[in-house]
């Protein structure tokens, strides 16, 4: 892939969808023709070669991520941490100097303090509640459990202020600036590693539908743009990658918002996919997927050909909410993965890492997805969730937020409030 | 101040000692270094008139926040939303400063644009329930505001995602480092300026103790820390701050711990700073202080009894957690004031502003404060926190969101799954 970039002119480091794009390799053959007959036959082994271990680890990553989707909400979220690591890994690599590095011994364990200060503050927070209801069974796990989320919060900050008097206490002179500058590096990689992947996690517990629909849309999006910018591409879209086009880009849209709510109706037929897991249990799964997720019927309209094979159409509710999601994955997401050409044009580096063979670092692939899952979560806990505090609601937050005593003692006041109420009103 | 410059950048603990006394710390090393006696009457009257000018705008801040406190909850919150938009616009200011050559028009409204999602988002999120309690009166507001908060998080989400439109639409060619090394440091600025900002206002709501408390302490410490410098100090604490030494480090401790005991006794006494502020009103406040503030009488063992004039102490229990408030002032706020002496130091710079005269500016002021606030908060939320409020909470959630009907069905749901908990631990 190297050789190819300096053959073509120029080289301008792409954003994922142009390494997609060259996946298949046809936008690169033009421009060798023109320059060197002689280097074609070897360009084009390589190219061959190169498309081959492409589409090798794409079917490799697509095979495993099958596999844990299948396997069970826990296994996923396993998956999202290794990818977690995997990333965080890569960026704090990309801007460290080795020669100033040598001078500071312990330095990179500050950074891997910081990072699992962070996690166990983040999961935490998420899934507390659901480690409560796994270990309900047994009187001791419960409390030692209560007692551990009580002081959570506690223990996460004396963890950070630890690592932070560390910080201070290891400041050499003469490098205050690198290393404060590699703090202010490692808080801005945390923040970005663990936002998404916070918001992925919670988006996985409240059923893996909402953490499989935002994360195929953006696949589909790439793959659409590219074979719509192949065939059709003639207006670049923005100078940060100038392989796009608008073509691509509007094409892509109405591909990934019709996906989107194909998609949703494959999808929305699934328990497993739908419902969602209350504690950390990996068994079946069974629950009642409430209205969003039941079929309506419509009767398709006269004026459709006679060869559409159906008269009646089932549409899930969700069905609509899933053409705003393709809405903002065709539009709004790429910008994630501008924001990442940008990131890497102005700090002069090709790729993030090179974890997968033919595609770059993990950070590479995961650069639109960050938008998307976070949208996804805001979405879903704005448009989705019972519109009104309702009785289920309120069920919720006392069976998962109070202790037993706590839940024995509502109810003693609740029952006093409803006898005081009636003898009111009698 | 300024013109002694052979000595590094003092940090705020020795420019708050130095407001106190004639700076006979100075005097001696700035004669040793004097060319001429001619000089000597010259600089005592610049060293007077200097400490004239920190001491005049000490006492105009201590008299502006004693006022702010007699006004209440929402004026001191709005003093410190005031506080933070001036530390904001320093702290901006110097990296522009910092980096003079390269300008982008219109790249500080970015900043600020930035800055008001972030305000809108942070604030919005915890005056959420004190709002909708101002409003209960009226059902239409109640329905509006209500409404408004269904979609904070959304609302703020599409802010932001516009302002990261904005930022990468406005990318230039060979200004990418600069700008996103701007984006990188608004993004840090904001979370060290809202993360302290918005503990402190959620503190003030739980009660202005808790915020009046910590923020007095650290003062404490600092004037504390000089006398005991002043007269004992001998061997250095650090590196970073020369002037420091382990004498008043120790001293102050002792003397920051001793006056937390004897202020959490003063102020617990008033109705106005211990009781909590359920909604936005600025009226005179009424509750029941709780177990915590009750004063309760401790004899003296006999033998110490007859030393002293008194035959007990009167103690609440608050005193006992403000103990530990101090020990965190004394011990570990001051760290934020190396760090920020550090941070100084790597970009070389002598103060962050200069609004207040012989300061520096808002944020060495603020410095060790918030270290402060967030661990306040976080020592409330996990050990003051009486354990039969989240009880209170969805009780009073119940009672506002449920119809009558809704509550009895929710107390039969409770009774039924409490019957069936029973049956299943047999």
């Amino acid at each position: 892939m190297d050789r190819d970039n300096g053959s073509g002119g120029p080289s301008t480091p792409s954003g994922p969808t142009a390494r997609l794009r060259r996946r298949k390799g046809s936008t690169e053959v033009a421009p060798e023709v023109e320059t060197n007959g002689d280097r074609l036959l070897f360009n084009d082994r390589n190219k061959y070669k190169s498309m081959l271990i492409r589409t090798y680890s794409t079917v490799w990553m697509i095979g495993g991520f099958v596999s844990i989707i299948y396997l069970g909400h826990l296994y996923i979220w396993a998956m999202v941490v290794v990818i977690q690591i995997f990333m965080a890994k890569e960026l704090f690599n990309l801007l460290r100097k080795a020669h100033e590095d040598r001078q500071l011994p312990g330095f990179r364990l500050l950074n891997w303090h910081f990072f699992f200060t962070v996690m166990l503050f983040v999961y935490g927070r998420i899934l507390s509640q659901r480690l409560v209801n796994t270990v309900t069974m047994d009187k001791f796990l419960y409390k030692l459990v209560g007692r551990l989320i009580k002081y959570h919060m506690v223990t996460c900050y004396f963890l950070y202020i630890a690592g932070f008097m560390w910080f201070i206490l290891t400041l050499k002179k003469k490098m205050y600036k690198y290393q404060f500058s590699q703090y202010a590096w490692t808080h801005m990689i945390l923040i970005v590693v663990f936002t998404q992947s916070a918001f992925t996690v919670a988006n996985i517990f409240e059923g893996i539908f909402w953490f499989l629909l935002p994360a195929s849309l953006i696949v589909i999006n790439d793959i659409a743009a590219y074979i719509f910018g192949f065939f059709f591409g003639r207006t670049p879209l923005i100078k940060l990658s100038p392989k796009k086009t608008w073509e691509g880009f509007i094409g892509a849209s109405f591909a990934t918002m019709i996906s989107a709510f194909v998609l949703a109706n494959i999808m929305g037929r699934f328990q497993w996919l739908t419902c969602p897991r209350k504690d950390l249990s990996t068994g079946w799964l069974e629950c009642d997927p409430g209205s969003l997720f039941k079929p309506e019927y419509y009767t398709v309209p006269q004026w459709f050909p006679e060869w559409f094979p159906w008269r009646e159409i089932s549409i899930l509710p969700v069905q609509w909410h899933a053409l705003c999601l393709g809405l903002f994955a065709s539009i709004i997401a790429p910008f994630g993965g501008f924001f990442a050409s940008g990131f890497k044009r102005a700090f002069k580096i090709k790729d993030f890492g090179d974890s997968i063979p033919g595609h770059g670092g993990i950070t590479d692939r995961m650069d639109c997805q960050m938008v998307m899952a976070v949208f996804a979560y805001i979405y879903h806990q704005s448009f989705i969730v019972p519109q009104s505090l309702s009785i289920e609601m309120i069920m919720d937050q006392i069976l998962m937020n109070l202790t037993f005593e706590e839940q024995r003692a509502l109810y003693t006041k609740l029952g006093q409030i409803i006898i005081e109420k009636q003898f009111g009103e009698s | 101040m300024r013109q002694k410059e052979q000595s590094p950048p003092p940090s705020p603990s020795t420019r708050l000692r130095h407001r106190k006394h004639t700076k006979s710390q100075e005097v001696f090393p700035d004669v040793s270094k004097l060319n001429g006696g001619s000089n000597l009457l010259v600089d005592d009257q610049n060293k007077y008139r200097s400490m004239w000018v920190r001491t005049l705008s000490s006492l105009w801040m201590l008299g502006g926040v004693i006022l702010i406190l007699y006004l209440g909850h929402l004026y001191i919150c709005a003093m410190v939303v005031i506080i933070q938009i001036l530390m904001a616009a320093e702290l901006f200011h110097l990296r522009r400063i910092v980096h003079e050559s390269k300008r982008l028009p219109g790249f500080w409204l970015i900043n600020w644009y930035f800055f008001f999602t972030a305000m809108l988002y942070v604030y919005g999120r915890i005056l959420r329930q004190h709002l909708v309690n101002t409003v209960t009166s009226d059902k239409f507001f109640y329905k509006l505001v209500n409404s408004l908060f269904k979609y904070h998080m959304v609302i703020c989400y599409f802010l932001y995602i516009a302002g990261v439109m904005w930022f990468i639409l406005t990318l230039k060619k060979r200004m990418y480092k600069y700008q996103f090394g701007q984006y990188a440091w608004t993004h840090m600025i904001l979370i060290v300026v809202f993360t302290q900002s918005s503990f402190t206002v959620a503190n003030i709501f739980e009660g202005i103790f808790w915020f009046i408390h910590p923020a007095s302490l650290i003062a404490i410490n600092d004037v504390a820390a000089y006398f005991f410098g002043f007269f004992f100090g001998r061997t250095p604490l650090i590196k970073l701050s020369p002037k420091k030494t382990w004498e008043g480090f120790i001293g102050g401790s002792f003397a920051t711990v001793l006056f937390a005991f004897m202020l959490a006794n003063i102020l617990g006494q008033f109705r106005w700073m211990t009781c909590p502020r359920k909604d936005l009103s600025t009226g005179w406040l009424h509750c029941d202080p709780g177990p915590l503030f009750k004063l309760e009488y401790y004899p003296f063992p006999n033998n110490i009894a007859q030393l002293l004039p008194w035959k007990g102490m009167w103690i609440s229990p608050v005193q006992w957690h403000a103990l530990w408030l101090g020990l965190f002032a004394s011990i570990i706020a001051p760290f934020g004031g190396f760090f920020a002496s550090g941070l100084k130091r790597a970009f070389k710079i002598k103060d962050f502003g200069d609004s207040i005269p012989g300061h520096g500016g808002f944020t060495d002021r603020m410095d060790c404060q918030m270290v402060m606030a967030i661990f306040a908060y976080i020592y409330f939320q996990s050990f003051v926190l009486a354990p039969g409020s989240s009880v209170e909470m969805i009780l009073d959630q119940i009672e506002r969101s449920l119809s009558h009907e809704e509550q009895q069905k929710l107390y039969a749901m409770l009774g039924q799954i409490f019957q069936d908990q029973k049956y299943g631990y047999l």
